[in-house]
């Protein structure tokens, strides 16, 4: 005989408290799933450190901190050398930075200040497509149209003028080669565009019309509404679109391998070869045959990790900064 | 929605099915670029007549002695003959598939293939920056009748380990010993100087695309993508250029009966006509096979490439190597092994 309680019956009070038992079963299930969710994110972040700091402690035990500013990189004598990919991926996103920031910059105020309504929407299509431009072929565009373009025109002629200059002349040296720093700063500068010109275009677009046009109303000219106005208002926003172009410029493989020139010489040129981490990492994996030879490369993924986090750590704290005031 | 998902369903099923037939007994291996040419055409070859076709990545000997002694494929090929204690230590057999050249290939506007002559030392000096310029006297000396560009000169080396470098370093370690000391010869040094490529291929293409640069390669890349090649001064002090004559002239000296396991280097041999940067490639194998019937499957095909290949070999310049050695080598063959009894019946 099935016991009669006061929930089982079909009085509106016993199917209302199951309904609310139900829900709040739902609610808790949903508490749990999206809690794993979180907390997943964490785990694999700690395990892909762990991971990186056990692959990399043979060679980090072996080499010490040495390995950070030794030059020398021999597979086969087993010495190794993280200085030139550092070098390399630093010197790429600086000049990544240094031609990306300006240009991108110079597109979204064009976008949101001067440009005519009906072509907003086409340039900006063009610009999103660039982002979606596989980066291997940036690669082999640069490889084959931007290497050979350089060493032909515009290497030469950098390095009669430039490179002719006591001092900044080392920086210019011309190497006939268009394998070089220049060429895959280049590329990662156009591979970043889309990224810092979107989002900035988008902070750009926040700021409050009556700001912008009691500026205009004052007699500001469009460059000074900019300078002291759009700028000054956007400027986390900013720094968070630079990071993240930033971001992938000191990551980005594929793109890079190819035009870098794979030296793991450093030379004060510019336009000499070079490698990055990524880079080196990405030639010399598949042959890494001897045990410090793979821990030393995973050991250089250890420090192009502590770099990036060295480098959003900065932005958060530049951010952090600029709000307390 | 429901077709939908039966029309998903549907065409899984058959792409599943399509992939399994065409993953079906093909035989995996890896590494030497340098054999990469005559492995592709022996193997199309071998599967229009046998249906087994070989799946090689082309990656260096570097990569091939890595991923064959992790057993991820079932032979690697490198150009570079591992040493006794590897050999016992990783439980491979090695054996040499087939001979060939090494050619150090240029681009200079107006220079043809074999329009330049350069020697060991001279080699040396490029490689090691120390000589820059096109129109150096040290080049001017070997060729004077040549008009040389006052253009700097772009070494172009491997980035990855490869068994052409040590065949190739081999050779200028002999010819200068600034290079044997400073430097030495491996699959992988460090050069002093020049950009890396991947690959035989890779070189050939960033040659190609740079004006003044210099590199090496084997000899049908530089063949299939009309490179100019350089002609060099031999052990004999003749000028060489390559050829199927010259590598064979040099391959005829070699003694592989009296080499164990078959380690052999045939850079600088002596010789009239004898090309200096010859080179063999081997194959290697596990003695004790986790898949029998995959290093079955290989053992039959490398007979068959010795018998059967020997003219498309020579098509691409590569000297096959002597049947008398093809017994010795099969012979060898005994000690690859599966629960006791040899894989490879000769028939």
């Amino acid at each position: 005989m099935a016991v009669i309680t006061e929930e089982t019956l079909d009085t509106p009070q016993a199917l209302a408290s199951r309904q609310a038992r139900r829900l709040v079963i739902q609610d808790r299930i949903f508490y749990y799933l999206t809690l794993a969710s979180a907390v997943f994110v964490v785990v694999m972040l700690i395990g892909v450190m762990v991971s990186l700091v056990v692959g990399a402690w043979p060679a980090l035990a072996k080499f010490g901190p040495s390995f950070v500013w030794t030059q020398r990189w021999s597979s086969v004598k087993e010495i190794f050398g993280a200085l030139p990919p550092i070098y390399g991926t630093i010197i790429t996103s600086l000049i990544a930075m240094a031609i990306g920031i300006p240009v991108s910059f110079g597109i979204a105020i064009f976008l949101t200040e001067i440009c005519p309504q009906s072509l907003r929407r086409p340039i900006g299509v063009a610009i999103e497509l660039l982002a979606g431009i596989p980066s291997i072929i940036y690669g082999l565009w640069g490889f084959f149209f931007l290497a050979p373009f350089m060493a032909q025109w515009v290497q030469p002629a950098l390095g009669a003028s430039l490179g002719k200059i006591p001092g900044i002349g080392l920086v210019f040296t011309n190497s006939a080669s268009g394998l070089n720093l220049f060429t895959a700063g280049i590329i990662l500068a156009i591979m970043v565009l889309p990224f810092i010109t979107s989002i900035t275009r988008d902070v750009f677009q926040t700021v409050p019309v009556l700001l912008r046009e009691s500026a205009y109303g004052m007699g500001m000219t469009t460059w000074e509404v900019v300078r002291h106005i759009v700028i000054p208002y956007t400027r986390v926003g900013l720094v968070g679109g630079i990071m993240l172009g930033l971001g992938r410029a000191l990551g980005e493989t594929m793109a890079v391998t190819f035009v870098i020139g794979n030296s793991h010489n450093i030379s004060a040129s510019l336009l000499a070869p070079a490698t990055t981490i990524s880079a080196t990492i990405a030639n010399e994996f598949a042959e890494a045959t001897t045990g410090i030879y793979t821990s030393s490369l995973i050991a250089l993924g250890l420090v192009l990790s502590v770099i990036t986090f060295a480098v959003l750590g900065l932005a958060k704290w530049l951010l952090i900064r600029s709000d307390v005031k | 929605m429901k077709t939908a998902l039966l029309a998903g369903a549907a065409a899984t099923v058959i792409s599943l099915a399509l992939a399994g037939s065409a993953l079906a007994a093909d035989i995996a291996g890896a590494g030497s670029t340098f054999i990469y040419p005559v492995f592709a055409k022996w193997a199309d070859t071998y599967k229009t007549s046998t249906g087994i076709g070989l799946n090689y990545q082309s990656i260096g000997s570097g990569g091939g002695i890595t991923q064959v002694e992790a057993k991820t494929v079932a032979l690697g090929a490198t150009d570079k003959p591992l040493s006794d204690d590897d050999l016992a230590k990783n439980g491979l057999v090695q054996f040499p598939m087939v001979m060939g050249g090494i050619v150090p290939i240029i681009n200079i506007d107006g220079v043809k293939p074999g329009g330049i002559v350069l020697d060991a030392p001279t080699l040396a000096g490029i490689f090691m920056g120390k000589i820059t310029q096109w129109d150096d006297a040290a080049i001017k000396a070997l060729n004077p009748s040549v008009t040389l560009p006052s253009a700097p000169v772009v070494v172009v080396h491997r980035a990855d380990g490869s068994g052409t470098t040590f065949n190739f370093t081999d050779y200028l370690g002999k010819g200068s010993k600034d290079w044997a000391d400073q430097i030495g010869s491996d699959t992988a040094v460090e050069w002093p100087v020049g950009v890396g490529a991947k690959g035989s291929d890779g070189v050939a293409n960033t040659v190609k695309q740079t004006a003044g640069a210099i590199g090496y390669v084997e000899y049908a890349y530089a063949a299939q993508n009309n490179l100019a090649y350089a002609d060099l001064k031999n052990a004999a002090g003749k000028t060489v250029a390559p050829s199927l004559d010259t590598f064979a002239a040099a391959a005829s000296s070699a003694d592989w009966k009296n080499a164990k396991n078959f380690h052999l280097i045939i850079t600088n041999q002596p010789g009239d006509n004898s090309w200096p940067i010859a080179a063999s490639t081997w194959v290697l194998i596990h003695a004790q096979p986790d898949d029998a019937a995959a290093a079955g499957e290989a053992l039959k095909f490398f007979d068959w490439a010795y018998k059967n290949g020997k003219d498309q070999a020579k098509a691409l310049d590569y000297v096959s190597i002597p049947d008398a050695v093809v017994t010795q080598i099969e012979a060898s063959w005994s000690a690859i092994t599966s629960g006791g009894k040899p894989i490879f019946v000769a028939k």
